[in-house]
Order: C-alpha cells, then structure tokens, then sequence
C-alpha cells in the first residue's frame, strides 16, 4: 500500500522540468540542442535552395507556353505540361549531331590530357633530376598567368599551320601537357604518385621490370581514384569551356566543321532567328525556348553528375589536395 | 636523407644518372608544351604588344611602335581601362564573399547533421554546369538574384555614402549574388576534407581546459586551416578572371580581330590584364601567407642574439692573440722576465676588455 502511494507521488511530479527543456533545446557541451539543430537545418535548406533556384527557375520557365509566360497569376507551376519549347530548340540547336560532337570535343582531348598528365606527375613525382623545381616553379606560374597572353601567338601559330577549325588545335596542346586545366591534373597525378611506397617499385625493378612497367603495372593500378577524378573534371571542363573552344576549334571567322552544344547555345538567338526566317515557324523566341535551350544543353552532364556522384563529390577527398 | 642525396649531387652514380634520363624522359613532353605553348607564345606576345600588326595577304606585317599600344588604351580606349577597374573591385570584393561562404557552409557540413551527402550533392552541383553561356542565359533572365533582395533598393542606400564607382561594384556583386556562391563548389569540398582532417583530440582537449566553440574556431579551426584558405583564395581569383562572365576576356577577344585594333592591341590589353591579375594574387597572397608564430620568432631572435655574442668573443680574442704577439716579439729582445710580467697585464687587460663588450 505504502509503495503503490510512492509511486503514484513519483508519477505526479512534472515529467519535463525547467532544466530538462532547457538542456533539450539549448544542448550541452556534448550534445547540440534542438533549437541548435533546428536552426542549422532552415540554415542548410534555405542556402539549398537558393542555390538550386536558377535551375528550377530554368526547368518551370522552359515547359510555359506563350500564355503562360504572359498571365502574371502564373509565376511557378505552367498551366500544362509543354514540350514544345524543348522541340524548337532542339531542332534550332541541331540537337543530335551537335551533342555527339561535343562529346568529340570533350572527350579526345580529355583521354590526352589524363594520359599525358599522369605521365609528366609520375615523371616529377618518382625521379630527382636537375631542375626540378625549376620546372614545378613555371608549372604553377603558368596556372596563375592568363591565357588571353599566350592566346594571340598560339593561334597566329594554328591559323599558319591551318589548324584552326580542326580539332587537332586541341589535341595537340593536350598531347604535350598544355590542355585546358592540365597544371592542376599535374598536380594532382604529382601528390598521389608521390604516395605510392618506393619501396614497391624497387622490389618491381629487381624482379626486372622496367620503368615504363612499373609504372604501368604498379602505380598506374594504385591511382584509379586519381584516374577517375581528373578525367571527370577535364571532360566537365572541356564540355563547357566556350571561348578557347570557339577560338580555336569552331572559329570565328574561319568556321571549323566542329561545334559543340554550349557554343550552340551562345548564338542561340542569331541561330533561332535564322531558322524562323527559313522555316517560317510562327512562335518567336522567347525566354522559355531560351530556357529550354539552355536545359538542353546542360543536360548530358547533369545526368553524367546524378550517376557518378560520388566519384564527383567525394574526388576531392581523395586527391590529397589538402595533405595527408 | 637529404644529406645523402646532397653527396650524390657531387658526382652522380650510374642508377642515379639513369633515373634522372627516365625522369626527362617522362616530364619531356611536357617541357616540349611548355616551351612551344608558354615560353615561346610569351616572349612573342611581348613582341606583339609592342608592335602594331597588320595581315596582309603575304602574310602578317610587324611594325615597331613601342609603348603606342599601351598609350593608347590608357588614353583613347573609352571601355577597357574603366573595364579593368570594374573588374579590379568586383574581383576584390567577391573573393572574400566566396572564401568566408565557403567556409561557413563547410563547417556547417562538418557536423553531425542528416543528409549530409545529399547537401553535398547540392553545393557540388553548380560546378558541373557552371559555364559562359549557361551563366549569360541565366542572369539575363534574372534568374541570378536572391528573389526576395531589393537590389534596388541596397544600391540606392550604397550610392548615399560611398562614391559612384565603387558603389556600382557593390551592387553588381549583390545582383549577382546566386552566381557568386555558384562559384564555391570546388572550395566548399576543398574546406570539407581540410576540416575532417582536422585531429579530434584537439577540440577535446580544448573542452577539457573550458574553451568555447568560439574560441575553438578561432584558435584550432583557422589557424590549422590557413593555407587552405589561401589555396581557395587564390583559385577563386584564377577562376573568376577566366570566367566568361567576366568582361574582359571577351573585349580582348573581340579586339584581336578588330580591324582597327589587330594582335599588338590585344597582346597590350592581355598583358595589362595580367598585371592587374597577378596585383590581386599578390593581394590575397601578402594578406594570407602564413606568418611564423610568435615562438618561432623567439627562437630565432635568441639564435641571433648568440651568433652575435659569439662574434664579438672570437674578436676579443683575436685581438688579445695578436697583443700577445706583438709583445712577445717585443719581449724576446728585451728577455724573458720583463715578457711574463707584460703577458699576464695584457691578459687581465684582454679579460676586463671583453667584459667590458659584452656589458654593452
């Protein structure tokens, strides 16, 4: 009888007391609080969202039709789904062959670039020669100095060479160690050869192996991640790098073969007008073919992110940028 | 180890004068792009800025004109100076909005939070479609501003105090603002990995003795993460410059096939851009370098202080060697006795002497 009446005393008291909320909601030194929590989270999403603004704003504006761009009672969601937008703008991009040849810009120059700069960061890396740091020095140096001073020379030297237009303006660069970013690719190949244990590939050279085998056979294996990440971000960066792309392999008064989708989407508007005038399309441009346009364009990479992402996002980690 | 490899400098062995051929044999192509593509196109654009070029049919035709190009951008170019300056203080002004919003996002993802990769995901994502024309569309619809922030109405407030020119500055970076924290992909992971290698016990330790979060940021965080932040300073300057959005390059592109202006007037524009360019790494440079800590200096002003007292010892006693001489010379015509009582003056002589010194 007496231990029922304890309990039922013990049961009365107020289960949240003033010092338990306080500690729930401001947190200890070991653990955050709610309202700590909390704030942080509105924080994170709120700076999500305001980063992922332009692209839904990109992706509501380019399924609006005329009417809906000009009814003001519609500023997000369109009235119906319409892919029309994104019909004129891939026929006024060429959308098809202009995509596989992006992927021939981007992609030759990028298998250079990371076979080329693997060799040349294993090269510093593994070996002591004369002049070594010398050369690092001009490495970095170049990486700071602009390109608008070697630009004028480099493309005297193309246009003697009746390379403008071509792709070789671009293969070439990136087949001695000069592609677009490569000193950072150098870089990075530099500090992850550097990782790898000597000792390894002494034991290779006793065992009669080559310097090109064990490189080949031993470092090349140990630096996929290395691998990976420069030759995401070179493909990324050739695919929207537009000037030296419409300098150099588009041209711009000679016109090259060539063009890739961003170049595309720089003269959309000369691009669409014309193809308005030839074909008689009744809709004129608008900002939501020119949003769709610039979907279209971005697209291919945008998946290629939602597939490999974690090799994107994790690629920094792993290149040893901020030491080991 | 290094001292080994210091003795090998003297005179090569066999293995090692191999490694170092299969070492240019690795790096050559490289040195062969850096001297078709970087040294040769340098000296040349040199050549061209000082020139005025024009292509003919036979081919290009280089005239000497010295500093013409120059002075005349500086004195009849009504776009390009203002242009430079537009992007000397844009440059200036966003770099420490990048870095600082980078940083702070970072230390927000370091905690323990939910979603953390998708957040990540989040921030990254800009990078991959960050480009020229994607960036042109965009901020021509507007679809670059904070939705909710009266631009208008910050410029008209900014333009109250501070002159025309670099209130300008402030509002263009404040229109433009979705696209300047665009450009922190790259740096928020850059700080993520520098922060998660940051070693724990440290923070404990500091918890233990009473310090706060706040002391901690200041005292572990920043100071273990400042080249970091000079790295990111520095890449976020090169970044900006080679943007597209940034003007510049197009006018130096657009001058290039200019009938009126032709290559030396764009070498010129190219080559005052690097200037100012290279004025701005500087900048953040001097301000970020990391300066040798307080102990550090101690440690060095002491060994200084000891390389001086030491010199002055050894001068003492070399002059105290060369009175001994003189007098002995003196003494061994004179005879031994009068030598010893000569010598033992000149050594308290010598002794009170280096005292003396060393008091002062």
């Amino acid at each position: 009888m007496k231990k029922h009446n304890i309990i039922s005393i013990e049961n009365k008291r107020p289960r949240v007391n003033k010092d338990k909320l306080r500690k729930l909601l401001l947190g200890t030194k070991e653990k955050k609080g709610l309202l700590n929590q909390l704030f942080l989270y509105s924080l994170l999403i709120c700076i999500g969202f305001v980063y992922l603004y332009p692209l839904l704003y990109m992706i509501s504006k380019s399924f609006m039709s005329l009417e809906d761009l000009l009814d003001t009672s519609i500023s997000w969601i369109p009235s119906k789904l319409n892919f029309g937008n994104y019909l004129k703008a891939a026929r006024s991009m060429d959308y098809l062959k202009t995509f596989l040849q992006s992927v021939i810009v981007a992609g030759i120059p990028t298998l250079l670039n990371v076979i080329v700069c693997s060799f040349v960061g294993y090269g510093f890396a593994r070996f002591e020669f004369k002049g070594k740091k010398l050369m690092l020095g001009i490495l970095i140096f170049s990486f700071i100095l602009p390109p608008q001073i070697t630009m004028m020379p480099t493309y005297v030297l193309f246009n003697n060479l009746k390379l403008v237009g071509k792709l070789q303006s671009f293969l070439i660069p990136a087949l001695l160690g000069q592609g677009l970013n490569a000193q950072i690719f150098i870089l990075i190949f530099y500090q992850f050869f550097k990782l790898v244990p000597k000792v390894l590939i002494e034991a290779a050279h006793i065992d009669g192996a080559g310097f090109f085998r064990s490189f080949l056979r031993i470092s090349v294996p140990s630096a996929k991640p290395a691998y990976i990440t420069v030759f995401l971000f070179s493909l990324v960066w050739y695919w929207n790098e537009s000037y030296l792309t419409q300098l150099y392999v588009s041209g711009v008064y000679i016109k090259g073969t060539l063009s890739t989708l961003i170049i595309k989407l720089k003269q959309f508007d000369v691009n669409y007008n014309t193809m308005q005038t030839v074909e008689g399309v009744a809709t004129s441009n608008n900002e939501s073919i020119r949003m769709a346009a610039t979907l279209l364009s971005i697209l291919p990479v945008l998946i290629m992110y939602f597939i490999m992402q974690r090799s994107f996002v994790e690629s920094i980690d792993r290149t040893g940028i901020t030491g080991e | 180890m290094r001292k080994a490899q210091k003795v090998k400098k003297v005179k090569l062995g066999k293995l090692a004068k191999r490694e170092a051929r299969m070492g240019y044999i690795f790096v050559l192509p490289w040195i062969i792009g850096a001297v078709l593509f970087l040294i040769v196109p340098l000296i040349q654009s040199f050549q061209y800025s000082l020139a005025d070029i024009k292509i003919t049919p036979k081919g290009m035709k280089i005239d000497f004109v010295a500093f013409e190009n120059f002075t005349q951008i500086w004195l009849e170019d009504a776009e390009y100076p203002l242009a430079l300056g537009g992007y000397f203080w844009e440059t200036i002004l966003s770099v420490p909005i990048i870095v600082v919003f980078a940083l702070l996002i970072a230390m927000f993802l370091n905690q323990k939070i939910r979603c953390k990769g998708l957040f990540r995901l989040i921030f990254f994502l800009p990078v991959i479609i960050v480009s020229g024309p994607v960036m042109n569309m965009l901020s021509s619809q507007g679809a670059a501003t904070i939705p909710s922030m009266n631009v208008a109405a910050i410029r008209s407030a900014l333009e109250g105090f501070l002159p025309y020119y670099i209130a300008s500055g402030f509002s263009d970076v404040f229109s433009n603002m979705i696209m300047i924290l665009w450009y922190s992909g790259v740096q928020i992971l850059i700080f993520l990995s520098a922060l998660q290698k940051i070693d724990s016990s440290l923070y404990e330790a500091a918890k233990i003795d009473g310090g706060s979060g706040w002391e901690c940021f200041w005292k572990i965080t920043l100071p273990t993460i400042k080249p970091m932040i000079l790295l990111n300073a520095v890449y976020t300057v090169i970044f900006l410059s080679n943007n597209e959005q940034n003007n510049i390059i197009n006018i130096i592109q657009n001058a290039m096939f200019a009938g009126n202006k032709g290559y030396g007037y764009a070498s010129a524009m190219a080559w005052m851009y690097a200037i100012v360019q290279t004025i701005i790494v500087a900048i953040v440079a001097v301000l970020l370098l990391t300066r040798k800590d307080a102990y550090d200096k101690q440690v060095k002003r002491r060994k200084k202080e000891l390389r001086k007292q030491n010199r002055t010892l050894r001068r003492i006693r070399r002059r105290n060697r060369r009175k001994e001489k003189s007098v002995s010379s003196l003494s061994k015509s004179k005879g031994n006795v009068a030598w010893h009582t000569i010598r033992k003056n000149s050594m308290t002589l010598g002794k009170n002497g280096g005292e003396e010194h060393e008091k002062a």
